[in-house]
């Protein structure tokens, strides 16, 4: 059989990438959480432009490999991975259906700005029981992107994605 | 001249977190209870992160000054020499207590923000750009440990003379914090005047101070003997044994990978 030789565009890459998931939280992708900034070709080559969410998070290097990995998975060799750090990542970008996918697996996805967020002064809403009445465990959670609450109406524990 | 200074400024800010990181990680195992060594092993990354971008950028420099030198982050981390390190001093001190380190926390963490609320203005685009990512995290530090310089100062009389201590042992090192280097100034800061670090510090004094009135606890006698030095090199003892440390297995073994 032969397939007739499309030309790849950047949206195909886009597609392609927005696939590959965070290591650290396997249900949402690269492009839910905003990490993957943006897709180009410039002189015939294909641009991604990944940024870290934190500057020490080690999924930072997964996620570059696993971006190459795809590319090269897909016959792509035309490409350069570029780490973008300004503007600086932050939980506003996350789009909505990332924040439910995060509820779904059982983590409380940001609620409302990073600007603002006084943590201690936090409720979030326990993803379990939906209950309000919850309190903060502690500031640092199992990565550096959450927080553990608990909730005082089911008793569960639960890590809250905080804003940044 | 100038991207020697800039070469330079990046050390001393890249230093300070590298040091700062591989101290507190010594906690990794040991906190008081498990959240809280999730807390402080937490910090320690954000510090090493912080670190490693700077690191690229101070690579990305020297091999531009020296082309051949082939110097990477990690060449820069783990085979330079104590005397070559910039950091501020209070970064290498020993932990000490839960209470001496969240207030050595507290100190380098308010310092970091005041330094980088000024660097993202930079007109060089690799610092400011590293600034603006590291804000946001130093000022998750300053909040996590201001709480604790309260919750301990305002607490039994065992932690409040423990904290009185800390602070005691930790407060001259504070000194050298806004004592600008010659590298701190040329090209780094835009219109930066006379008075610039000294408003830096102004900041710095009102907001430390504010949280240790809150956390009932006195600043030192003003003539208590500063130190200095490590912005150009000079350190304390303990220095020479962290190092000798962390960089052991590239030391011993060059180029090593996991
Ligand atoms: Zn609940």
């Amino acid at each position: 059989m032969i397939i007739a030789d499309k030309e790849i565009t950047v949206e195909d890459i886009r597609k392609m990438l927005s696939e590959v998931v965070d290591p650290e939280i396997p249900v949402v992708t690269i492009a839910d959480l905003g990490i993957l900034r943006d897709v180009r070709k410039e002189e015939g080559k294909f641009i991604v432009i990944l940024t870290p969410t934190y500057s020490g998070c080690p999924a930072t290097d997964m996620i570059t490999l696993s971006v190459i990995k795809k590319l090269r998975d897909n016959k792509i060799e035309n490409f350069h991975v570029v780490t973008q750090l300004s503007p600086a990542w932050t939980t506003d970008w996350m789009t909505d259906e990332c924040k439910a996918k995060l509820k779904r697996f059982g983590i409380a996805p940001p609620e409302g700005s990073s600007a603002t967020e006084v943590l201690e002064k936090k409720h979030p809403r326990c993803p379990h029981c939906h209950s309000m009445d919850t309190i903060l465990v502690t500031a640092f959670g199992t990565t550096a992107c959450k927080a553990l609450f608990k909730c005082n109406d089911c008793r569960e524990p639960f890590e809250y994605f905080k804003c940044h | 001249m100038e991207d020697k200074n800039i070469y330079e400024y990046t050390l001393m800010l890249a230093d300070s977190s590298l040091i700062m990181g591989q101290r507190l990680s010594e906690w990794t195992g040991h906190g008081p209870i498990l959240e809280l060594d999730i807390a402080i092993t937490n910090i320690a990354l954000d510090e090493i992160g912080q670190a490693r971008l700077l690191y690229q950028f101070a690579a990305e420099l020297k091999n531009k000054q020296e082309p051949g030198s082939k110097a990477t982050e990690d060449t820069i981390a783990f085979l330079r020499d104590a005397w070559d390190f910039k950091n501020l001093q209070i970064s290498e001190l020993p932990n000490g207590d839960w209470g001496q380190s969240v207030l050595k926390i507290f100190f380098l963490a308010h310092w970091q923000r005041q330094m980088y609320g000024k660097l993202i203005y930079s007109p060089i685009k690799n610092l400011s750009d590293v600034a603006e990512k590291a804000l946001k995290e130093v000022t998750y530090h300053v909040r996590w440990s201001s709480d604790w310089v309260r919750r301990l100062g305002d607490g039994t009389e065992e932690s409040r003379g423990r904290m009185q201590k800390a602070l005691e042992y930790l407060w001259p090192y504070t000194q050298e914090f806004f004592e600008p280097e010659g590298y701190e100034w040329d090209g780094i800061f835009e219109n930066a005047g006379e008075d610039f670090f000294e408003n830096m510090k102004a900041g710095w004094n009102k907001e430390v101070s504010l949280v240790l009135t809150e956390a009932s606890l006195t600043l030192p006698e003003s003539h208590t003997y500063m130190r200095k030095g490590g912005k150009k090199g000079l350190h304390t003892e303990h220095l020479g044994h962290l190092l000798a440390e962390m960089q052991f297995l590239q030391r011993a073994y060059p180029g090593c990978e996991w």
